[in-house]
């Protein structure tokens, strides 16, 4: 395996100017890489800057937001420099992203093979026939049956899973170097959920894909992510192996969403919540964006935000507990 | 999908058994019958005359029998005679008159869609931008300024004062042939044809611009995006059929507006078309013509519904099967 990273982004600052000059810091100086067959999960709650992280890789930032600063770094290739124009031609092709709703991710008056013989003639030199023949055999490796009658069915004729498996078709048509799955599983039955993540394993060790896998469900990051990186108030607050971070959890943050899980070997009559919500991105406290929700929060957190520091080999965390620690 | 094309055609035929006994029920209601709007004007007749004359007509049968009589002859092709214009034949008169209105109709509808919609893309795309103000300014008045009231407008400015376009009628000289005659007849609708097209050209902008935003907006937008497809793809492959949708459904009803709307514009431009002959109609009480009007009317709204259906059924497979 080359050691080389698939995708290095470096301090990727994306901001929303709204009205009376708000501005909502989105995501705000993130660095991290993604080495080639690796799965990188990035965890939090709704508006923790997950999604946008995901969209400003691909760079697919609507107005008023706009990736400020940072480096983002396909293959060693900048990518944050390239135009518009030239990104058409790195999405799809190099990197594919999966969406959270099925339902509506697929264009209602076109055909699933329309859609995705589309893709792969965008991408590639192939006639249509050839693109076709390649779209069959895309839908049989995600484990679609009558995978020729349903190239020419409507997406509205398939169910929430079939529709995924669909989505996940057309990311892989292009063999991409990097699959970005941004809530691939949140939209469906529990059922289906652990056969679309199989799938993406599976997807993943055959065309040796890196994927960044973004979810708000921390259960699913021991099972399918080698390395986590927890995101709050746009910033990563944790940053660890999959291994690590659920056994020697250090972030209060961190601690709150694990505890929030039903545990099965666990008698407890009441789960473990996180107090409040995510306050805005344009009205984040002075100091630790987390202070305001933080059952150890002290005088300082208040004043200054701190920095995140490696407090073991390759554990990241951004708390003053630790600095502390790290004084000693 | 052949299927529900035939179905909507089967639902069609009730609507017209419908549309027949709403038309005969109205003239039935309609003060007078059709004797007194020939007779008022003349006080030297004998009020027995007009007995005679209405147990000739039938008049005096009752109302079922009258209307299958006259719902049997409507079947058979005759609308009957008008009771003013000497006797002619109601189909006679309406003949011409019908071609006119229809031309202006579609002529109407053209402008309608050559405009409206690249100008609500546009807007869409453009958000807020200098033409996006523009054309909502524009969109307002045109929503607020009643049809004959700008045709007004229209005939002082543009014709009587510019002198650019003829304040009414079709033709400039009777007998002109071909070519000549066309362009003509080109130059005579534009001013009724703006006029009858102002409220929907303004309404389709703003129907367009909203659902151009909305599909843009949208998570196979996105999608579509994210495939690496180029900016006129997404727009004119992905956004357009969708966000047409909802505009088709409003062009069936359409026709039932510019119909309606004729009947006041043909008025302001005297224009010679069903408008114009449905008004002297309902004021000479000349019922056969103001009833054979009122069912092509109704015919032509139907037939617009079933077109906007099928094209509805063609355009959105989510139709389809349902």
């Amino acid at each position: 395996m080359k050691n080389d990273p698939v995708l290095e982004v470096d301090q990727l600052q994306t901001y929303f100017y709204l009205r009376d000059n708000k501005v909502a810091k989105a995501v705000d100086g993130i660095s991290f890489s993604i080495l080639p067959g690796e799965t990188v999960a990035i965890v939090g709650e709704s508006g923790s800057g997950k999604s946008i992280t995901a969209l400003s890789i691909m760079k697919l930032i609507n107005k008023p937001g706009r990736i400020v600063e940072g480096k983002i770094l396909l293959d060693g290739e900048e990518i944050h420099r390239l135009s518009p124009k030239q990104m058409t031609k790195i999405r799809g092709n190099d990197i594919a992203m999966i969406f959270q709703e099925p339902m509506t991710s697929l264009n209602p008056v076109y055909t699933i093979g329309n859609q995705i013989v589309e893709i792969i003639r965008k991408h590639q030199n192939k006639s249509k026939n050839e693109a076709m023949e390649r779209a069959i055999q895309l839908l049989k490796t995600v484990g679609i049956p009558r995978a020729e009658e349903i190239m020419k069915e409507y997406p509205h004729q398939l169910s929430g899973g079939m529709r995924q498996r669909v989505m996940i078709a057309m990311a892989i048509s292009c063999d991409p170097k990097l699959l970005i799955a941004d809530e691939p599983t949140t939209a469906l039955d529990v059922t289906i959920q652990a056969q679309i993540l199989d799938l993406m394993v599976e997807m993943k060790e055959r065309f040796q894909m890196a994927v960044l896998l973004i979810t708000h469900d921390i259960g699913i990051v021991s099972e399918y992510a080698d390395h986590v990186l927890v995101m709050y108030g746009g910033q990563i607050v944790e940053q660890a192996s999959a291994q690590v971070l659920l056994k020697d959890t250090k972030h209060p943050y961190t601690t709150g969403l694990l505890e929030s899980l039903p545990n099965i070997d666990e008698d407890v009559d009441r789960l473990g919540t996180i107090k409040g919500t995510v306050p805005p991105a344009y009205d984040f406290p002075t100091g630790c964006r987390f202070s305001s929700r933080c059952p150890h929060v002290m005088e300082k957190c208040k004043l200054s935000n701190p920095e995140l520091i490696e407090v073991d080999k390759d554990h990241f965390v951004r708390c003053y507990l630790y600095e502390r620690k790290e004084g000693q | 999908m052949y299927k529900y094309i035939i179905r909507r055609i089967l639902i069609f035929i009730p609507m017209l058994f419908a549309l027949t006994i709403i038309v005969f029920g109205m003239a039935q209601l309609a003060p007078g019958d059709a004797l007194t709007g020939v007779s008022l004007s003349d006080p030297n007749i004998d009020p027995e005359v007009y007995e005679i004359q209405r147990e000739a007509y039938g008049l005096n049968d009752p109302i079922p029998v009258q209307y299958f009589r006259w719902i049997s002859s409507v079947a058979q092709g005759d609308l009957g005679n008008s009771l003013v214009f000497n006797g002619r034949s109601v189909a006679e008169l309406i003949q011409a008159r019908l071609a006119n209105t229809v031309y202006l109709g579609l002529f109407s509808l053209a402008i309608t869609i050559i405009v409206a919609i690249p100008i609500g893309i546009y807007s869409a795309r453009r958000p807020y931008s200098l033409l996006d103000y523009s054309a909502t300014g524009f969109g307002f008045i045109g929503l607020a300024i009643p049809n004959f009231f700008f045709g007004l407008i229209a005939i002082y400015v543009l014709s009587i004062k510019l002198g650019w376009f003829p304040a009414q009628g079709t033709l400039s000289t009777p007998g002109m042939t071909g070519m000549e005659a066309f362009i003509d007849r080109i130059h005579h609708m534009i001013l009724p044809g703006i006029t009858l097209g102002l409220a929907g050209t303004a309404t389709y902008m703003r129907y367009m611009r909203s659902e151009v935003l909305d599909v843009l907006g949208s998570d196979y937008i996105r999608t579509a995006r994210a495939k690496g497809m180029s900016e006129s793809n997404i727009l004119y492959k992905h956004t357009l059929r969708n966000a047409l949708i909802p505009i088709i459904t409003l062009m069936g009803f359409e026709i039932g507006v510019l119909l309606s709307g004729a009947v006041i514009t043909e008025q302001v431009f005297q224009y010679p078309g069903l408008g114009t002959l449905f008004l002297s109609s309902v004021t000479n009480r000349d019922y056969p013509v103001v009833m054979a009007i009122a069912m092509i009317l109704g015919i032509l709204i139907l037939v617009g519904n079933l077109l906007a259906d099928i094209f509805y059924s063609i355009i959105d497979p989510r139709i389809r099967y349902d």
